[in-house]
């Protein structure tokens, strides 16, 4: 141990009263650890509730891992037995009804909290440096969570199931010269048949696991840096941060509980509302659907595919506006963080975010003028933004004043402008 | 200057809101356009404190074991479930053996046909999809256990009611197909089903008479239990996670202010 390690360990030990705990800590350092990532974890004083969504997206993330793993417990992977098995947990198995409307709303509600702590993130500016790779880390977690969320909606084997799978499988085959073999290998088979069914399974069951994984490297990362704030300026002193407990647990537990009461109102009121009816008709090869329609989460790019003729393009456009992400650290060449600072680009985001919704709107319609040419020009707008937009903003933007602290603005409350 | 920036920004943080709805109440609503707007019946099973009337089920099960029986099956119930319309246990074990299911093999090796048992799920009218076709017209009439949540979009129980006492004339001059009957709620207008309902077509053990609008009233609310048995006790339970919950909230709400006002001295 280097003298260093050595001290810092003392200071924990130091405050650690109960002999049990210390006693561990001694032998393995987890206690120190947790104590000083989750207590006195420094965090900028002015964090808003946006920032309560990581928060959250981790306890959504362990709703996820607890029922479905207890819902995999009834579940039977086999073309004619998956879907009487999903009716068997919603009839016959104790609370099973409970356990699939929480894991099947949970997929809605996960991804709508990552959407907003994915654009807190952009309107705060915390991808710049040092945050970069904390940053893309979170995309990798967001891709992730996309493949077993299309991995996920195929297992109950109802009509959208099907043929959700067979026609973003089907995608594959536009990838030049090797297309049709890499959709054969994915299906393992000549359709989406039995063997599709199980290794989905298989990778439903694994992925949220490598999630859990990322997640411990995105928190990692995050405390290395410290968390960004709402003006986008570094901690400078220590009357510019609060100890994590009791200030930010305090208000992470509000805003979980809000979140929380508005999840419970769906489980318990509306459970089918963000569900698909068509699902409630086993899967049937030989009827297509009149419209395929993805999830609400997968709709933006579903339309940007749709929206772009070519089917090669189409599939590198859809995987495209979500790996764009992974560049925006280094497309944005300003130097301030915070939208709050920079009066062009705050409703240049703005639009952004609108776009995406009015995509994912265009999405859920039948493929058809004028929806196409609205999604043409939505497309244009959402590459646009973060390949011409993002870079050369910065070339005009005069940004605003920033505060000199963090603590300023807060502790001199009367000329705190957005408390006018 | 700065406070006319806050009042845009949650103007559009509402008009980001209603656009995200948009968003997703279109799903819901794109098949429901081809036909005439539904009556809306007053459902006891709507709102916060929903529950089934148990008569009502009852009654409903009647016609469907009576009528649509003959064409139908339920494939995902067990006449142990009818203990939830009220039945006592005799009265499922009766109920159950009005009807014949094929078993085996027994020890004989030799397969047999044996009053049906409550674990026993709802005997199909066909042995198989084909037998079911052919017996109608080449179109296959759809198991009903869940017919109510596909046609969520169509309004769900409102919608079988509607196709219940939707049989009208023909208008002058359409001309329809061998084998196919005007049908107002149905897509298209032309169903394969042969009207099912006629007045007094069975007797209600409890006396009511047999309108068609009664029964139509009671199968649909049978459907809807069928398609989704958990609901009762779904809203029992949700009612109190939310005041449990809301509780929490206020305590969490005292402790957050408790705690920052210490914060901002
Ligand atoms: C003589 C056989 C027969 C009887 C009896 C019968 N049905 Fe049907 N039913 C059918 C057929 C055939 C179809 C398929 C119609 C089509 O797709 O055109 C059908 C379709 C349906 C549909 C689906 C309609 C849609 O929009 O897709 C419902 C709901 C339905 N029946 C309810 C009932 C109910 C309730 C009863 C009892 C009151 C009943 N049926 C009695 C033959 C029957
Ligand atoms: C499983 C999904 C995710 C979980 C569980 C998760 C968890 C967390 C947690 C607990 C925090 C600290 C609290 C906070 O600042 O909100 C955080 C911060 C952060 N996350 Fe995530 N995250 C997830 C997905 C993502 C995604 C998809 C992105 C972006 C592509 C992202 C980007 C960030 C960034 C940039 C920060 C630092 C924020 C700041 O300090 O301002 N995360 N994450």
């Amino acid at each position: 141990m280097t003298k260093k390690q050595e001290m810092t360990q003392k200071q924990t030990n130091k405050t650690l009263q109960n002999p049990i705990l210390k006693w561990i800590d001694d032998r393995l350092p987890i206690i120190g650890l947790l104590q000083r990532e989750y207590i006195d974890y420094p965090t900028p004083r002015n964090v808003n509730y946006f920032w309560s969504f990581g928060a959250i997206a981790t306890i959504m993330l362990l709703v996820m891992i607890v029922t479905g793993l207890v819902l995999a417990m009834q579940y039977t992977a086999h073309v004619d037995l998956a879907f009487s098995s999903v009716q068997r947990i919603m009839r016959d198995v104790n609370y099973g009804w409970l356990l699939r409307t929480i894991h099947m709303n949970g997929a809605s509600m996960f991804f709508l909290a990552v959407y907003i702590h994915l654009y807190r993130g952009m309107y705060y500016g915390s991808y710049k440096k040092p945050r970069e790779l904390l940053w893309i880390l979170g995309v990798v977690i967001f891709l992730l969570m996309m493949a077993t969320a299309f991995t996920g909606y195929v297992l109950p084997w109802g009509q959208m199931s099907y043929w959700a799978a067979t026609v973003i499988t089907n995608l594959f085959s536009a990838i030049p010269i090797i297309g049709e073999q890499v959709v054969a290998f994915l299906w393992g088979g000549f359709s989406v048949d039995n063997p599709t069914l199980n290794r989905f399974f298989v990778l439903h069951f694994l992925l949220p696991f490598v999630i859990l994984a990322v997640v411990f490297l995105h928190i990692a990362a995050l405390h290395v840096t410290g968390s960004n704030n709402p003006d986008g300026i570094d901690v400078k002193s220590a009357r510019d941060t609060l100890p994590f407990h009791p200030y930010i647990t305090s208000k992470d537990s509000l805003a979980i509980l809000v979140f929380a009461i508005g999840y419970a109102m769906v489980v318990f009121y509306a459970p089918n509302f963000l569900n698909h009816p068509d699902n409630a008709i086993p899967a049937n090869p030989l009827s297509t659907p009149e419209h395929i329609v993805p999830e609400w989460y997968f709709l933006p790019f579903y339309a940007i595919l749709r929206a772009i003729p070519n089917k090669l393009l189409g599939v590198l456009g859809l995987f495209g506006g979500v790996a764009i992400l992974f560049f925006l650290p280094f497309l944005d060449r300003s130097k301030i963080r915070s939208c709050r600072y920079r009066p062009l680009y705050r409703w240049l985001l703005w639009l952004f975010v609108i776009d995406t919704m009015f995509l994912g709107w265009l999405g859920s319609k039948p493929a058809e003028e004028p929806y196409i040419l609205w999604a043409r020009l939505g497309t244009v707008y959402y590459f646009g933004f973060f390949l011409v937009l993002t870079p050369l903003i910065s070339l005009i933007e005069r940004p605003a004043k920033l505060p000199a602290s963090i603590s300023e603005p807060v502790l001199k409350t009367s000329d705190h402008p957005r408390d006018s | 200057m700065k406070k006319n920036t806050r009042v845009i920004k949650n103007a559009l943080i509402i008009a980001s809101c209603i656009v995200l709805l948009l968003t997703i109440l279109p799903i819901k609503s794109n098949a429901a356009s081809e036909t005439s707007p539904l009556e809306k019946q007053s459902w006891p099973f709507k709102g916060i404190l929903g529950h089934f009337d148990k008569t009502s089920l009852r009654r409903g099960y009647e016609v469907y074991t009576q009528v649509c029986a003959a064409c139908h099956g339920m494939r995902f119930l067990h006449y142990r479930d009818l203990r939830e319309l009220g039945y006592s246990k005799a009265q499922v074990v009766a109920l159950a053996a009005l009807n014949e299911v094929e078993d085996g093999p027994n020890d004989e090796g030799e397969y047999y046909s044996r009053l049906a048992l409550p674990s026993d799920i709802f005997i199909s009218p066909f042995p198989n999809d084909a037998a079911a076709r052919v017996a109608n017209n080449n179109v296959l009439p759809p198991d009903l256990s869940l017919m109510v949540a596909e046609k969520a979009a169509q309004g769900g129980a409102d919608f079988i009611y509607a196709l219940m006492i939707g049989y009208k004339e023909a208008p002058e001059g359409s001309e329809l197909k061998e084998g196919l009957y005007y049908n107002t709620a149905f897509k298209g207008q032309e169903i394969a089903m042969p009207p099912p309902l006629f007045e007094d077509i069975i007797d209600f053990s409890d006396g009511t008479e047999a309108s068609i609008q009664q029964m139509g009233f009671d199968v649909a609310q049978f459907l809807a239990w069928a398609a989704d048995p958990s609901l009762e006790q779904r809203k029992r339970i949700g009612l109190r996670v939310i005041i449990f919950l809301g509780i929490f909230l206020i305590i969490a709400i005292m402790y957050k202010r408790r705690v920052w006002t210490r914060a901002h001295s």
